[in-house]
């Protein structure tokens, strides 16, 4: 007979509403396996948790359910809860009554409590058969990989190597900086980002952490979290402070334990927006050529005839927020920094004139919607709220239709240039990337984070991170810090002394595994193989994600997982068909 | 090749000669042009009421007599062609709306029919190399802007006949013929298509520009495929109690040009009807 406690939760009003919780502790506490059972507010909360771990000790429980929230929420919390007074913490579970009950049945109470009762009886079958299971350690390899030297990658690369642990930075170009090496000044004080630039870039070089990689890209990716093996192909060796000639290119492999992917943004296409002449007119240019020519040593001219122009136009979201024809986002950069450009280009050509059509002005941010309104009140931009929907060449000039919408009629200019503030897309080649490391996307290729509040600069993959502009459109200051996230992410992994696994992983009963490799096809992870010398099937617990496919496959129920054994799973099948019956 | 042809209301009356041409020359390249049976008005608008299952019956007729006859149907009015089309592939997705019109029409129309533009059949077959090689009086020097107009093209979505933005089918079927295609700004902007009907000085207003730029382009003649823009660009042009500019550009179909560049009769040209009269471009 076990001795199980059952705490069910109200979560507030978010259960209790709907789940007649006391019913449900007084129902399931006449189980005979069940000792204890109580209901209380917020189990999360301190005295919750004490509650609990009172019980434990008083009644000497061997297992522990708690009736709440999602297991994603506070499995963890309520495994540390157990565990602190000497319960195994995998004998506690969770037995999630809001998510899946309470919140998706509000309109019917009553069926509501009978539900989450069948869901805690089924808890109560898993617990009796649960066993004590201890965390599996595996050793870290203390070197980080970061892919992508722009501004976020540099930061990463910079903050781990200070911190202490080697760094391999792997750029695909021929230089480091990324685009922010293309551009002139930086909102909000115009401070040269060359200047900028050059002081981090000489510091990353001349790091004695830092081994830098030009024209180099990674290839592959095998292992997991603090094991990982990195191939990297057509790599030159930069040595830092030396003149030396780059070695040739050649592939190598490199052992590293945590990953940043810094691998940041490309332009959208000017050819993808023939109405406003891009790729056609060839004073139509995009907003990363306009920065080229406000460079220092750049020069303010036309492409078509070298002159330089007086009036200029500035089209915001070009290709962005347009679903239909472009991207559905926005780049979120682009009113700042065509802000910056107009004033920039008023400071060259003080008696020119800058028109900037826009749909609304973005500019949040500490000193961001000021220095719009600078520009507006100041360098005498001209805003114009409106969509553009044309531009073409007359004779010399550049003509610009578009709307007006505040004074609600079509207006057109004809200017000596202009500049479209075209969308910012995931740097090309980052869907593949992806697929190598196995991360995810979204559907335009910007990595997805774990998660999108609490976890945004993790992937979903253990000891992959992220940082800058390739999981969405960021500015500088936006890839820093969360280039700084990252980092700090991988130096809490490095801090540990070694990596602590969860044991609810997939095993192979040894004497009924026949080999025939079913579970190493299903196995949307790579963790199993079969055994070159012991001929069966084995599991590579860092990789196991816990999905079951393999046991499922597996025609000898030979592949298991542990606390989630045959027998549970059975038995709480039982329970339920035996209730509904 | 036959293909089922749906002529629809204006090419049997105001545009003969867009028929006349259209149906030669598709004789001459092997496509016959087979006019449905027994065919009626296809209603000349899309409908864009939000319950606009009345005004798809029109339409949905033409759609199922079509489907007894073939895979796909031809027509050569834009606007036939815009309201075909895009009630094919609103009765393609909406299912729950084509059972409601064969309900009331108490036919069952599949939703299977192809609609096409003669520009897509020719596209395909013979393709625009195949027709250069078939044109035995080339165009040569004649500067034609290529005009869209907006009912030919769009909404891209439902007509994925080319790019509404920056289409090129008509410039490459003028480059097959020899012809000088004009690029000019104006070519998918509106005529004011309706309007004219109600508010003539509108449409007037905004052809005049498109004739405009046509001519500051360099443009000798403006190519359409649409009967409404042809009228509504060429009928400004008239000679008033005035007199003429001088300035005028002739309006004509793109059949007509191929007619010409084929080498076909002049009857089949059928140029005779236009305020601009474009015959003197082509006579030797
Ligand atoms: C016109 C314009 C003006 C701007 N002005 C400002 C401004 O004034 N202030 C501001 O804060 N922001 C500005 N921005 C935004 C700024 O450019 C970005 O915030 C910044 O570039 C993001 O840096 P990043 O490191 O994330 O990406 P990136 O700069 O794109 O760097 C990514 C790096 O990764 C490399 N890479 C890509 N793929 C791979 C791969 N597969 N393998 C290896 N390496 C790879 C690339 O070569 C590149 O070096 C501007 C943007 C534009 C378009
Ligand atoms: S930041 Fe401004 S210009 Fe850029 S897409 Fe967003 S709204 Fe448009
Ligand atoms: S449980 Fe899933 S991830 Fe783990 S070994 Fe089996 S198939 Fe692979």
């Amino acid at each position: 007979m076990s001795r199980i406690g059952l705490f069910v939760c109200h979560c507030g009003i978010n259960i209790a509403a709907t789940v007649d919780v006391e019913r449900v502790a007084e129902v399931v506490g006449r189980d005979s396996h069940v000792v204890f059972a109580t209901d209380y507010k917020y189990m999360c909360s301190d005295p919750g948790q004490q509650l609990i771990k009172d019980a434990i000790v008083e009644h000497g429980l061997d297992g522990v359910i708690v009736a709440a929230c999602s297991p994603g929420m506070h499995e963890k919390t309520f495994r540390a809860t157990a565990a602190a007074v000497g319960l195994n913490p995998y004998r506690c579970e969770i037995a999630n009554i809001r998510e899946q009950c309470s919140w998706v049945h509000q309109e019917e109470p009553e069926r509501a409590t009978e539900k989450a009762i069948e869901i805690v009886r089924t808890m109560v079958e898993k617990v009796r058969r649960d066993e004590d299971l201890v965390p599996f350690e595996l050793p870290i390899t203390r070197r980080a990989l970061v892919i992508g030297g722009g501004v976020a990658g540099l930061e990463a690369a910079l903050s781990i190597a200070s911190a202490g642990y080697p760094v391999v930075l792997v750029e695909r170009e021929g230089y480091l900086g990324g685009k922010m090496a293309r551009l002139s000044g930086t909102y909000l004080n115009f401070e040269a980002a060359p200047d900028l630039l050059q002081q981090r870039v000489g510091r990353v070089l001349n790091h004695p952490n830092i081994r830098v990689l030009l024209n180099a890209q990674v290839t592959g990716l095998e292992g997991y979290v603090g094991n990982f093996k990195a191939e990297v192909s057509g790599s030159r060796v930069q040595i830092p402070g030396s003149n030396l000639k780059p070695e040739a290119p050649k592939p190598e492999t490199l052992e590293v334990g945590a990953v940043v992917v810094a691998t940041g943004w490309d332009p959208y296409p000017l050819e993808r927006l023939p109405e406003y002449g891009g790729g056609r007119v060839p004073d139509v240019i995009d907003g990363l050529a306009f920065e080229e020519m406000l460079r220092p040593g750049g020069e303010l001219r036309r492409p078509s005839d070298g002159r330089v122009p007086r009036e200029v136009v500035f089209v915001q979201c070009a290709g962005s927020r347009d679903p239909e024809r472009g991207v559905s986002y926005c780049s979120k950069v682009c009113c700042m920094y065509v802000a910056k450009q107009a004033m920039m280009f008023k400071e060259r050509v003080p008696e020119g004139q800058a028109y900037v059509f826009y749909i609304d002005i973005r500019s949040a941010g500490k000193g961001y919607d000021e220095y719009v309104q600078r520009a507006m009140e100041q360098h005498d931009v001209l805003y114009l709220r409106g969509k553009v929907s044309k531009i073409f060449r007359r004779g010399g000039r550049v003509v610009v239709w578009g709307a007006d919408t505040l004074a609600g009629r079509p207006v057109e200019v004809e200017v000596d240039l202009v500049v479209l503030a075209t969308a910012m897309l995931p740097s090309r080649g980052a869907i593949p990337l992806a697929q190598t490391l196995h991360i995810q996307t979204d559907g335009y290729g910007f990595y997805n984070e774990a998660h999108p509040k609490l976890r945004p600069v993790e992937s979903l993959t253990a000891g992959i991170f992220l940082a800058g502009a390739g999981q969405g459109p960021k500015d500088i200051p936006e890839a820093v810090a969360q280039a700084g996230g990252a980092a700090a992410k991988v130096l809490q992994l490095f801090a540990q002394e070694a990596m602590v696994q969860e044991p609810t992983v997939a095993y192979v009963v040894e004497e009924l595994c026949a080999a025939c490799g079913a579970c190493v096809a299903v196995c949307p992870y790579e963790a199993r193989e079969i055994h070159p010398v012991r001929g069966i099937a084995t599991v590579n617990a860092a990789l196991c994600q816990t999905c079951g496919a393999c046991v499922v496959a597996c025609p000898n129920k030979a592949s298991r997982i542990h606390n989630w054994e045959p027998g549970q799973v059975l038995a709480m099948a039982d329970v339920l068909t035996e209730m509904s019956s | 090749m036959r293909v089922s042809y749906y002529p629809g209301c204006t090419l049997s009356t105001k545009a003969r000669g867009y028929d006349r041409s259209g149906r030669a020359v598709a004789a001459a390249l092997g496509v016959e042009l087979v006019e449905l049976p027994e065919w009626q008005c296809c209603g000349a608008t899309f409908p864009l009421a939000t319950d606009n299952s009345l005004a798809l019956i029109a339409p949905t007729r033409v759609l199922y007599q079509a489907e007894q006859a073939g895979e796909q149907v031809a027509a050569l009015c834009a606007i036939c062609y815009h309201v075909l089309k895009r009630t094919q592939t609103t009765l393609e997705r909406d299912l729950e709306m084509r059972e409601r019109i064969n309900w009331f029409t108490e036919q069952e129309y599949q939703g299977r029919v192809r609609v096409v533009h003669l520009l897509e059949l020719l596209r395909d077959e013979p393709g625009w190399d195949g027709l250069a090689e078939r044109v035995t009086r080339p165009l040569k020097g004649l500067r034609a802007a290529p005009y869209y107009g907006c009912l030919l093209l769009r909404p891209y979505d439902e007509i994925r006949l080319d790019d509404p933005e920056s289409p090129t089918i008509l410039h490459d079927l003028l480059r097959a013929l020899g012809a000088e295609p004009v690029d000019f700004p104006y070519n998918v902007e509106c005529c004011g298509s309706y309007i004219t009907v109600k508010e003539p000085k509108i449409s007037e207003t905004m052809s005049r520009d498109i004739v405009a730029s046509a001519r500051e382009h360099g443009a000798q003649v403006i190519v359409t495929a649409c009967p409404l823009c042809q009228f509504n660009l060429d009928y400004p042009q008239r000679e008033t109690e005035f007199g003429r500019s001088g300035e005028e550009i002739p309006v004509v179909y793109f059949t007509q040009l191929m007619a010409v560049a084929l080498g076909l009769p002049e009857e089949d040209w059928g140029l005779e009807e236009y305020y601009v009269d474009p015959r003197p471009l082509f006579r030797d």
